[in-house]
């Protein structure tokens, strides 16, 4: 009985001194900058570590890992900035939420020269998502895009060749329909739902916000225009056709490759991921090479035959949290951690694609991404989400009106979203 | 024994009435001391918390415009009441409550007449086993829940393909019923241990006198359970009611982890969740917050109130 006391006292002590120990840091002066991560491959805390060692003791950077969802990051870091947080140095930020970071002076401004630096060589997309209210608040890291995978097999039977000639929404669902196969879409309630919808609107020359930086309640929306029916016809087709699968309703992005990987694989929109995903199945056995032969890549497809598309735009950009200690120390970290050989490297290894497009002429990226320069052209084409300090309330507000896809009218949806936004931005409804 | 702690405290009464001894007065001080730092602590964090909502939910107050809060007297509760989706919100919780709870009552009381008959040698292990769920982290068994009936890595559709109405493209997550079905299901699964363990602690109480006698004057089984068993553990039948109740009304995690509300399968906590913790509006959240609770302490008073539950002769019960 004493010992299983003593070991009791053993287990509670070492419980409350390690976290002690780990708190006491760096004993030789060195400033240490956290950085806020997104979960990925490692490669945020690599590129960390030899930005660390590059410093020389002039900083150190430490990683702190935030939640896996990106809503879930704005949450923890929204909290924390509002209480004044002065750990935050460095953030890894969706760029949906970076306006909303902004407005309230959460992020520490960039210096002139800084900004300078770090806008040379950008993808359009991402300078775009790195700005709110015509001024740069955050530094781009990398950019993301969605492109159009295809069957090979299934894009041939059909006709169509994507990689030579930009393929509409609606040949993919002709095709899929007569072949019996499945396109592989986001039809969950989840962001990802946000990223098509803005996707398909934009692609058929609307917004989704027609005035993003005017105050809450006199926002206007474009929803209710021919863009907004445009996007609702196609999702409610694919929906209501049965294009996407019984699984449609709660498919996310994991849930469309298993999808576009399996028999019924005709044509998926995702982003790259699904590529070295797919390379990785193959070389576990999981898969047969014949898959990864069968697969072909375009630019995310048109609504109209006339118009050029805008695909989505992803990605990760480094906010300095305006409360840190060291902000001047945290600007010279973040422009370590985006250099275009850091870029090239995270992309090569962690499959995220860079922001610079110096980066996409790397040895090793076009090794890895054969698709690079598709990429490339898409992310200079990629149309960013709504940029408001609302955007949560906006793309929350869609996601309700426009699930599930089966229920999606052009008549009907885009006014209903329309009011239902209208309302919760001026404080009227619950979301 | 339930009669006799019905009338402790009438004896109690009386014996105040007569005037207080002295041992009687140092032992009340005595046992205000020894509860006392228990009581400030429960005060510090369920009182505090519980004003600071109330006080908040007067205010129109986004995390993310700090500059911009301004009072809002009683509007946030007017927003919120007038709003369908709370109302919605609303049904669908008092749905699930409903269920859950009755299912479980049943459910938990023939299990508890299983783990009270079983022979001795087997009772520790039939005991154990049907512990089980109610010891896994209700995330980790809304998470085994969601992967079972999913439609791309789930295996009860393959297993259950035989049963009319499923099929391997019946997607579980897509419809309000069957989605509100598997939520159930999974609650059931994981709450009915804790009913049976109380209903259990009130059979033990039922003297066997009682039934052996009844038996003896030719009652049947059915009789002697609904004149006899029931009557006496009607105590710890009422507390296992009201404490599931309270428990199952407050429902968070499986909803969050399976649906996150799609499908008209919001809850109250979930909306109170995301709005003061997704759309960081702490007035309107709060509102929300103070609403649950005011439907929490409505559920304790029509149990006590209504339905005469004596929560610390059924605590006894439980010891």
């Amino acid at each position: 009985m004493r010992r299983r006391t003593r070991a009791l006292a053993l287990v509670l002590g070492a419980a409350v001194a390690a976290p002690l120990a780990a708190c006491a840091g760096s004993g030789d002066g060195t400033p240490v900058l956290t950085w806020y991560i997104n979960p990925d491959d490692g490669g945020q805390a690599t590129i960390a570590q030899e930005c660390t060692e590059s410093a020389e003791g002039k900083y150190a950077i430490e990683t702190s890992v935030l939640p896996r969802d990106a809503s879930a990051q704005r949450e923890q870091l929204a909290r924390r900035l509002a209480a004044k947080d002065s750990s935050i140095d460095i953030m890894s930020l969706d760029p949906p939420f970076i306006p909303e970071m902004a407005e309230p002076g959460f992020l520490a401004p960039v210096p002139d020269d800084v900004a300078e630096r770090v806008t040379q060589n950008v993808v359009a997309g991402a300078l775009a998502g790195a700005t709110w209210d015509d001024e740069l608040v955050t530094v781009p890291f990398w950019a993301n895009t969605q492109l159009l995978w295809y069957r090979k097999s299934v894009a041939q039977a059909a006709g169509l060749d994507p990689a030579a000639a930009a393929v509409t929404w609606d040949q993919i669902m002709t095709a899929a329909k007569d072949q019996d196969k499945y396109l592989a879409v986001q039809g969950t309630k989840a962001e990802s739902l946000t990223v098509w919808i803005n996707a398909l609107i934009a692609s058929a020359g609307g917004t989704i916000i027609e005035n993003p930086e005017a105050p809450a309640d006199e926002v206007e929306l474009g929803l209710e225009s021919p863009a907004g029916e445009a996007a609702a016809t196609i999702i409610g087709t694919i929906g209501k056709e049965n294009l996407g699968g019984p699984g449609l309703p709660t498919e996310d992005e994991g849930a469309s490759l298993s999808i576009f990987q399996g028999d019924k694989g005709s044509f998926m929109v995702n982003w790259p991921f699904v590529w070295s995903a797919t390379k990785a199945g193959v070389e576990d056995g999981t898969f047969d090479q014949a898959l990864l032969d069968d697969i072909g890549w375009a630019l995310y497809p048109q609504v109209t035959e006339d118009q050029e598309t805008a695909p989505p735009y992803g990605g990760i950009n480094l906010g300095i949290g305006a409360y840190s200690k060291y902000v001047d120390l945290a600007y010279e970290a973040a422009e370590c951690i985006v250099t275009p050989e850091h870029q090239a490297q995270y992309f090569a290894t962690n499959g995220n694609p860079p922001s610079n497009t110096e980066a996409f002429d790397d040895p090793a990226v076009v090794e890895a991404f054969p698709m690079a320069d598709v990429i490339r052209e898409s992310l200079e084409l990629a149309v960013p989400r709504p940029q408001t300090p609302y955007y949560n309330e906006v793309s929350t507000g869609l996601q309700q009106t426009w699930h599930p896809p089966s229920a999606v009218t052009p008549e009907v949806t885009p006014t209903k979203s329309s009011d239902l936004i209208t309302a919760v931005l001026r404080g009227e409804q619950l979301l | 024994m339930t009669t006799v702690a019905d009338k402790r405290p009438d004896l109690r009464d009386a014996a105040a009435k007569a005037g207080r001894s002295d041992r009687a007065r140092s032992e009340a001080r005595l046992g205000w001391l020894l509860a006392g730092p228990a009581f400030v602590v429960m005060l510090a964090v369920t009182l505090y918390p519980i004003l600071q909502a109330f006080y908040d939910s007067l205010f129109h107050f986004r995390l993310t415009a700090p500059d911009d809060k301004g009072w809002a007297g009683l509007s946030n509760y007017a927003v919120v009441l007038s709003d369908p989706l709370f109302w919605q919100a609303l049904g669908v919780t008092v749905f699930i409550t409903v269920v859950t709870v009755v299912v479980e009552l049943l459910l938990g009381f023939a299990l508890a007449l299983v783990m009270h008959r079983a022979i001795t040698q087997l009772r520790g292990l039939l005991r154990t086993a049907i512990l089980v769920p109610y010891g896994i982290i209700t995330v980790v068994s809304a998470f085994a829940w969601f992967y079972a009936f999913d439609i791309n890595s789930g295996y009860i559709n393959h297993w259950f393909s035989w049963v009319p109405g499923i099929s391997t493209d019946l997607n579980w997550f897509a419809q309000q019923g069957t989605s509100l079905f598997v939520i159930i299901m999974s609650e059931i699964w994981k709450t009915t241990p804790f009913i049976s363990l109380l209903l259990l602690a009130g059979l033990s109480q039922v003297p066997t006198e009682l039934e052996e006698a009844a038996e003896v004057d030719g009652a049947t089984w059915w009789q002697r359970l609904t004149r006899v068993v029931l009557p006496n553990m009607k105590a710890a039948i009422m507390v296992a009611v009201l404490f599931r109740a309270l428990d199952a009304f407050r429902i968070f995690d499986n909803v969050f982890i399976m649906t996150n509300g799609a499908n008209g399968t919001e809850v109250l906590s979930l909306l109170a969740y995301r709005t003061s913790i997704g759309r960081l509006e702490i007035g309107l959240g709060s509102a929300i917050s103070v609403l649950l609770f005011l439907c929490v302490i409505g559920i304790c008073w029509v149990a006590v109130k209504l339905f005469k539950v004596d929560l610390a002769g059924g605590a006894r019960g439980a010891s």
